[in-house]
Formats: structure tokens, sequence, C-alpha cells
């Protein structure tokens, strides 16, 4: 049997850090994302790990880069502004190819926006927030064990690629309670020494941590082993969920806490004779650009739905390429689309594009 | 509609320090300790310094969908503005359970049942005004049976600090005289 824990997805993910052996958490203060610095403070000093409250976001970003590039396992968490304040430190990380995870418990906004939970950072999560060619791969967790179970697979993924990850929630997913188990977990064996900076033995060489390559032609060199790194990633870490899809006319496509609101919408809607199913990507970096573009050759139209003014429906277009009508639903500023505002949203396009 | 207990989403609210969010919390744990599918969802931010709180309390025997809901099966509300905003909420059948003392407007509905107890006078002659909240929990059970008392008691020895462990008497107690509220105004538990 397993053994529950009642917890806030923000506890969750903190116990998971430190079940994962992260090293370091470097952090700043921000709702709705500070029980993560608080339960971390009390609890990792009995782990002999590193907690550090930082002057700032661009301080706790940056002391995150120098632990990645000394080998250790390391992580920052914060909320919507707190993380556009890291995003040159972040580029700088994916540039010197640092495993890290950073978690983003997102609010809406633009600038201090809301502490009301929000998806309005899709785009600086998966479009690149930062400067220059790079990319993370970038989880969204739907409940509480996922807050827990996507710390795991951010810190492996991120050794794996000696890349950032990104573990994209909300606040409503942070400060949400529900049961959570923690599974056992095997961290997988890394070998860093090649690249991380413990000190120079006498057997090798120095190694170097840089993201500057001041001439054009070794810095392209090092773009294009970036780029074949995304493309490994696109083609082996495409992560998604899909519930009722079998007999599917239309499809919701949402994430995160949206993806949960769209699941009750379903019951609605199904209860009312429209079959309709979900498509949740788990990973929002890479794309489940391909099963899209299978289900549009089944489905009549697919409704985004996310809590900003329409970004993912973005990739969805993409991914659907024009063989359906692709449309969008959404709230924001902290609103919350009920799932009856969704259902009947969903009633009027099916009359509007004639596809019931 | 309800469905022998397969799903309750219930609402409480009232103003913060009425021990609101400690209420659904007791209720979430128990439901956990029970093997159900739970979620508790706050309010947070402005509310959590003293003005209104609330929380939704999903209790199923299946996966529960969204946490965040609109509609309700049960609501107990401690005050007049939680009165206002959620008793238009509750769904036909439903249960709106709330502090009689407090709220001095009730909802003219008929459709819902309504149940109003004095739970803070009653905590006030058990001469602890903070055991107002379980008072009202024992009377929600005593309509809503949706976990067992025993769960209950489990889980306020896991919720409260071992510091507070002297205060579970008078918490049962509590909850004992919310029950027997219930009993003495011949309401129908609602399954």
């Amino acid at each position: 049997m397993a053994e529950f824990k009642l917890m806030k997805g923000n506890e969750a993910m903190a116990e998971a850090a430190i079940l994962a052996g992260c090293d370091a958490y470097f952090g700043y203060p921000i709702t709705p994302q500070s029980e993560v610095l608080e339960y971390l403070a009390r609890e990792m000093p009995k782990h002999n790990r590193i907690v550090m409250q930082a002057e700032s976001e661009v301080a706790s970003i940056n002391m995150v880069y120098g632990a990645a590039g000394a080998g250790f396992r390391t992580m920052t968490s914060s909320s919507s502004p707190g993380i556009s304040l890291m995003q040159e430190g972040i580029s700088y990380i994916a540039g010197a190819e640092l495993p890290c995870l950073i978690v983003n418990v997102n609010r809406a906004g633009p600038g201090l926006g809301t502490i009301q939970p929000g998806q309005g950072d899709y785009f600086q999560s998966v479009k690149g927030g930062g400067h220059g060619d790079y990319k993370m791969i970038v989880l969204a967790p739907a409940s509480v064990q996922e807050m827990a179970d996507f710390v795991y697979l951010g810190f492996d993924l991120a050794d794996k690629y000696r890349n950032p990850v990104l573990l994209l929630s909300d606040g409503a997913i942070g400060q949400m309670m529900e049961k959570v188990e923690f599974k056992p977990y095997t961290r997988p064996v890394v070998d860093k020494s090649t690249w991380a900076t413990t000190g120079k033995p006498k057997s090798r060489n120095r190694n170097y941590i840089t993201s500057l390559f001041i001439q054009p032609e070794r810095m392209e060199v090092h773009n294009l082993k970036l780029e074949e790194k995304f493309k490994q990633i696109r083609e082996n870490e495409v992560r998604f969920e899909e519930i009722n899809t079998t007999d599917a006319d239309y499809l919701f496509v949402a994430y995160g806490l949206s993806a949960r609101i769209c699941q009750k919408a379903m019951d609605i809607a199904r209860e009312k004779g429209i079959n309709i199913g979900l498509l949740r990507p788990i990973t929002l970096y890479p794309y489940p650009y391909q099963r899209l573009q299978e289900l549009a050759s089944q489905v009549k139209m697919m409704l985004s739905v996310e809590l900003n003014s329409g970004q993912m429906v973005e990739d969805v277009r993409l991914g659907v390429n024009g063989k359906v009508p692709v449309e969008f639903y959404g709230r924001m500023g902290g609103m919350m689309p009920t799932p009856e505002e969704i259902v009947h949203h969903l009633e009027t396009l099916i009359q509007y594009h004639h596809v019931n | 509609m309800k469905n022998n207990n397969q799903l309750e989403e219930l609402i409480v609210a009232g103003f913060g320090g009425q021990g609101v969010l400690s209420l659904g919390m007791t209720l979430a744990y128990a439901g956990m300790l029970e093997n159900k599918e739970i979620s508790w969802m706050p309010s947070y931010g402005p509310e959590m310094r003293g003005g209104t709180a609330n929380c939704i309390t999903i209790i199923s025997a299946n996966k529960i969908s969204s946490p965040i809901i609109s509609l309700f099966d049960s609501a107990i509300v401690l005050n007049q503005p939680s009165m206002d905003k959620f008793a238009p909420r509750v769904k036909p059948g439903g249960i709106l359970l709330y502090e009689s003392g407090t709220i001095l407007k009730p909802s003219t509905r008929t459709d819902i049942e309504m149940i109003g107890i004095p739970a803070t006078t009653e905590a006030l002659k058990m001469k602890n005004t903070k055991v107002m909240n379980m008072i009202i929990l024992g009377a929600y059970l005593q309509l809503r049976p949706v976990v067992s008392n025993e769960s209950i008691l489990e889980a306020l020895q896991k919720v409260l600090p071992e510091k507070y462990h002297h205060l579970l008497p008078i918490n049962r107690q509590a909850l004992e005289r919310g029950e027997a509220m219930v009993v003495e105004l011949k309401v129908q538990p609602v399954s």
C-alpha cells in the first residue's frame, strides 16, 4: 500500500528536491511560491545541503550557474516577475551547457500583475525568454503528484542533456493540496568529471566553463552543437497525456491547471453528447506537434484553453497546419474559466464552424 | 443530484481566522485516510492577511478533474459576504450550512437545504472560541457523512502540531456538539 501525504504543490516539489539529492537551492521569496524557500530552509540543513536566500533573483540564478558549473545538483524557484529577472542567467547557463532545475510558479502578468494563477509565461518558457538560440526542456505538472514526480524527471533530463530544465507550474497547482506519494527514486549515475570545475588534478587538462566564443567560426560550431542537442531532445523527450481521444470528434488542448478544468468541461460536454477528448502536453518543449498532426485527421475542431491571451494555441496551429479549425478560449488576470463557461464556448464554436 | 457519496464538492468560506482553511484541510486529510481522492484549493494572498478566506474541498471515489469549480454540492459559510457570494452557487438539492449568530440575512432559496446553527455561541459555552469551526464540521458531517468521525479524529491528530495535542479532547467535544445540534434540529442526513 502506497504511503500518501497531504501537501501543497510547492511543498511536494520542495520535498522531492531533497529526495532527488539536490545539493544546493538558491532563491528569493515571492508569492505564490514562498513555501518552497520556507520548506527548504527548514529541511535542507538537516540533510547537510545548502539553502541560500539570495539578495535578488538575478543573484539566485547566477549562484545556480556557479553551483551547476562546480558539478552540483542545484535549483532555484520563483514566480513570473522573478523568472523574468533570471532570463540573462538562464541564457548563460544554456550557453555554457550546465544542468539545473528552474521552477516557475506562474502568476498573472504583465508586470507585477497579481498573485493569482496564470499561464502567461508560456512564450517566455518555450520560445526563449533570454537572448540567443537556446531551448529549455519545459515540464508542465497538472497535479501535486506531478509537482513531485517532475522534480526527479527534471533533474535527470538536465543531467542527461547538460541543459537547464524548467518546471512550469502555476499559483493554483502550487497552493493546492492533494495527496502525494514519494516514489522510490534511483539517481542515474552521471559522470561530470569531463566538464565540472572541481579543481584540477595533474591527471587531466583544465575544465573550463563559458558561454563566450568570441570568434564567429567557433561560436557557430557551438551553436550547431547545441542545435543537435535540441534535435535529440525533440526526438526523444516529447511527453503528453490523452484522455478520451479514441472516439473524439473534437479536442481540447490544454496544459497544467487548464487541463484539469478542461477534464471537468469534457465530462459535462460528453453528458450533452459532444464527443470531445483532451490532449495535455506534459512537455511544452519539446511540443507534441506530431501527435496533434495525427489527431487533426480524426477530429473536426480543436480548442486550446489557456490562462492567457492565446499563446500555446500558436503551437497547436503549427502542429495542425491548417487541417482543421483551431480555436482559443482563455481568461487572464488570475481569473479562472469555469467548466460550464468552456462548454458554452465550445458549443458556440461547433455551431459557428458547422462541424457537428 | 447526489450519487451515494461518490463525489462531494464543497466550499468553506468565512473571515480569515475563523478556521475556514483548517476545516477543509481536516476534511481532506480524513478523506485521504479513507483512501479517497481529495483536493483542497485555498484562496490565497490578501485573504490570508485577514479578509475573507475560502477553500474548495473535493472528496471523491474517483480521480478528481478540476480542483477549481463554480457550483457546489454543499457550502459552509461563516460570514455574510460568503453567504451572499456562495448561496447562489449551491446546486439545487444541495446543502447550505451557516453560522446563524454571525449571518443575519440568510439566502431565501427554497430549492436547497438551509441549516443555520449558532456555533459561535456554542463555542463560547465551551470556553474556546477557536473550536467554532469544529462544531460546524461536526454539524456538516451529520448532514453529509462523507468521512467517518474516526477518520476526522485521526486527521486532527495529524493536522494539529504535537504541541496542540492537549486540545484534541475539546476538538472532539466540539465535533460531537455540532452533530448533536443538527440531530436536535431533526434534519435528515442527505446521502
